[in-house]
């Protein structure tokens, strides 16, 4: 086994994850202007970005969502037990007294276990709580023929909200996260793609014979 | 939503016949333009050519030809004045009703039923007069505008010779009115004469209704989108479609929408007078701001952001009238008269008249919103008041979990009126008399007037009253600005906004709910987590660099 750098993030990879945070962060800026929490921009340009920006983001999640499905990389996002206590362990007190975070990216596997629950948990119930609530909301004209509309309304909108503050709080975790062990280490590999992973001699192998563009060369 | 997707089929078919009218219409100008809009010139009918004693003997002259129009008349709210709310039961109509205004018709006929769409209707415990020639046909169809009412002589118009210091019921100096040349001039009636009533309610330029003033006589297009000659230049009965004489609209039974609008065959008959019928439910383009604009109109009628505020142009509208103070004399025993509010247009407005008390007025006043379904309870004569709150002599029906319901913009008046304390219920007053020693605008007595009005009515009145604060609503659903002028979203989206007082709907802005509450909850939580988790990494590195310092 042996530390190598080696292109973990696909281009479409990174695309997916920078325009994700700039639409995530328009989605917030707006949204919260949209629920007077700041009257930066007006109201009504309010609407419009956040409606625009999340039908962009819902077609880049559709891309993704396919991009996951078709390529291996649905297999990262697999939680596993296996290892967990001992992150858990390090973010709650290892970290305090200068240990080595206990886990070791590897090129299938590149998230910690607790990155990948939190993720999952991310994909498979915040996401979709934010989205089918914030489609619900676009969408009014076709439900509000229903009985007590208004209430429904009431209801998916304080979801939505509720959702976004919840995706909020794990930017805020997720950007924080990045400072342990180093904030640009971390941005780094999501910019070049790069990262230095553990890779065993076999697939070192594998790569300098067919892939080679995935290994930088070492030195 | 099948519905809807039809709809949206059908406004896209309906754009490409319109282009084809058009194009048909471009067509049809090269041939020689039409003389006339009618078929019958009034001014060649002989029976009309001939000078006119009195008002009845022009009706007795219409009805040699239109012979059912007298009996429709006789059926509508206008001849009436009597309506049954179908909802409540109660019944309704100036002549039964006591309002927040002058109070009560009731024996201040002379004076209130100068503006009846008849003559000589001098007692309205009564029904309007019987009589077919009775009905005024020249106050809605003339159209020479020299037809006029005098606002004591219950209905009729001024004659020659006329009373020095006579007025009309639109406070001008009375003129002999031309009979003849009013019923030659007969046509489909105009903004005049519907606002020759309707502009003047409750005794003045706009004091009633606040959206219905003499600036819509020739409205600048910022005041009112429909009857400018620079906007749509409609008439009223445009779109208060009439039949039989039944003139649609109504502020006792409104329209809130019309809910059948869009699935309605292009063309078809509609007697209803909702900016729906002719705007549809979704009638802002497909932006995105379009759509969710479209979004609202299920909930908000379209007056409430399209009229920003009423009484504008020019002409305030009475927002006060307090009773409680009228009667105050000069040291001579002189009633008082004080102005102090010049509005718009430069005309001064009475701040307090000894015959009427004291008042407010306002201009460009924003709005009162609540849920209405077009129906409303009225504190009927009758019925029993409590006195230890504000009394709504109007209150409206409706509310957010009605699917008819819609957030409808209101005058609200305030009153401060006359009340019986033993049976608290409204009193009825006798204000006009110039020759009685009980009215109070001639002998400026509460005991009497009060006593008066109740025998008139043969009321049972304790002999005790006071003064009772109410408010009143009146819808508003006239001044419709320009599209440009309708109400920013941020009017209604902020937290202070127009809907602060609106329970039961959603408004972004509008306040924190739950969702957010808990959410902002999450996140603060996270930062504290994130702040104590970096300040105890800290810890942990000032403590190890300590350690190395002491170890080194």
């Amino acid at each position: 086994m042996a530390e190598r750098l080696v292109k973990v993030y696909s281009r479409f990879n990174r695309i997916w994850h920078w325009l994700q945070v700039v639409l995530i962060l328009m989605l917030f800026f707006t949204g919260t202007r949209i629920m007077g929490l700041h009257t930066l921009i007006p109201f009504e340009g309010a609407v419009t970005l956040h409606t625009l920006s999340a039908l962009v983001l819902l077609v880049l999640w559709a891309f993704a969502t396919f991009w996951l499905f078709t390529t291996e990389n649905w297999k990262q996002f697999i939680p596993r037990y296996k290892g967990l206590p001992q992150v858990i362990r390090f973010y709650a007190w290892g970290v305090f007294r200068g240990e080595e975070h206990p886990y070791q990216k590897a090129y299938h596997r590149r998230h910690n276990p607790l990155q990948a629950l939190t993720y999952l948990a991310l994909k498979i119930v915040l996401f979709p709580a934010i989205w089918m609530s914030g489609l619900a909301y676009l969408l009014y004209t076709f439900w509000s023929p229903l009985d007590d509309q208004s209430f429904w309304l009431m209801v998916v909108a304080n979801i939505h909200i509720l959702a976004a503050f919840s995706v909020a709080t794990f930017v805020l975790l997720h950007v924080y996260l990045l400072t342990i062990g180093g904030f640009r280490v971390h941005v780094r590999p999501m910019i070049s793609g790069f990262e230095e992973v553990e890779v065993s001699a076999e697939a070192e192998a594998y790569f300098a014979a067919e892939k080679p563009e995935r290994l930088k060369a070492e030195g | 939503m099948a519905q809807r997707a039809w709809a949206i089929a059908a406004l896209f078919s309906a754009s490409f016949l319109w282009a084809g009218g058009v194009w048909a219409q471009t067509g049809m100008e090269s041939i020689v333009p039409q003389l006339s809009g009618t078929t019958a010139d009034h001014s060649k009918f002989e029976v009309l050519r001939k000078p006119f004693a009195s008002g009845p003997e022009v009706t007795q002259a219409c009805l040699s030809c239109h012979t059912e129009a007298s009996d429709q008349v006789m059926h509508t709210v206008h001849w009436q004045w009597e309506y049954t709310q179908p909802e409540t039961g109660q019944i309704l109509g100036k002549s039964n009703v006591i309002n927040s205004f002058c109070g009560n018709v009731a024996g201040n006929e002379a004076r209130c039923t100068s503006c009846h769409a008849g003559y000589g209707w001098t007692d309205v415990r009564q029904p309007a007069p019987d009589d077919p020639t009775q009905v005024d046909c020249l106050a809605c169809h003339d159209t020479s505008g020299q037809y006029a009412k005098q606002d004591n002589q219950a209905g009729n118009p001024p004659l020659d010779p006329v009373t020095p210091g006579a007025k009309t019921i639109t406070g001008a100096l009375a003129w002999p009115v031309n009979l003849s040349e009013a019923a030659q001039s007969v046509g489909m009636p105009t903004n005049e004469n519907c606002g020759n009533c309707h502009f003047y309610g409750g005794g003045g330029d706009n004091v009633k209704h606040g959206d219905l003033s003499s600036v819509l006589f020739d409205p600048p297009l910022a005041v009112d989108v429909h009857m400018s000659s620079d906007g749509a230049n409609m008439t009223c009965v445009d779109c208060h479609v009439t039949e039989d004489h039944v003139i649609n609209g109504s502020r006792y039974d409104t329209n809130v929408s019309d809910p059948h609008a869009d699935t309605r065959a292009p063309g078809a008959a509609s007697d209803v007078a909702a900016c729906d019928s002719c705007h549809t439910a979704t009638p802002h383009g497909n932006s995105v701001v379009g759509l969710k604009l479209n979004d609202h109109t299920d909930r908000v009628a379209c007056e409430s952001c399209h009229i920003p505020a009423f009484a504008r142009g020019g002409v305030a509208t009475k927002t006060l009238w307090d009773w409680s103070t009228a009667g105050r004399l000069t040291a001579e025993g002189k009633p008082i008269t004080e102005n102090g509010y010049t509005q718009g247009n430069g005309v001064e407005r009475g701040l307090y008249l000894s015959t009427k008390g004291d008042f407010a007025w306002g201009e460009n006043v924003v709005p009162y919103y609540a849920w209405f379904d077009g129906n409303v309870s009225y504190s009927q004569p009758d019925e029993a008041i409590n006195p230890s709150a504000r009394v709504e002599i109007n209150s409206l029906h409706g509310d957010a979990g009605d699917a008819a319901s819609r957030i409808f913009p209101f005058k609200r008046m305030e009153g401060r009126q006359a009340y019986d304390t033993i049976s608290n219920r409204l009193a009825f007053n006798l204000v006009y008399g110039p020759k009685s020693d009980t009215a109070f605008w001639t002998n400026f007595d509460w005991a009497k007037s009060l006593q008066a009005g109740a025998d008139y009515v043969g009321d049972d009145y304790s002999g005790s009253y006071g003064f009772i604060d109410t408010y009143m609503y009146w819808p508003i659903t006239h001044m419709v600005a320009p599209a440009r002028d309708a109400l920013d979203c941020v009017e209604c989206h902020k937290s202070d906004g127009r809907m602060a007082m609106i329970a039961g709907v959603y408004v972004p802005a509008g306040g924190m709910g739950l969702g957010g509450k808990l959410g902002i909850l999450i996140f603060v939580l996270g930062a504290l987590g994130v702040v104590g988790h970096a300040a105890l990494r800290m810890v942990g590195v000032a403590r190890r660099k300590n350690k190395g310092a002491k170890h080194g």
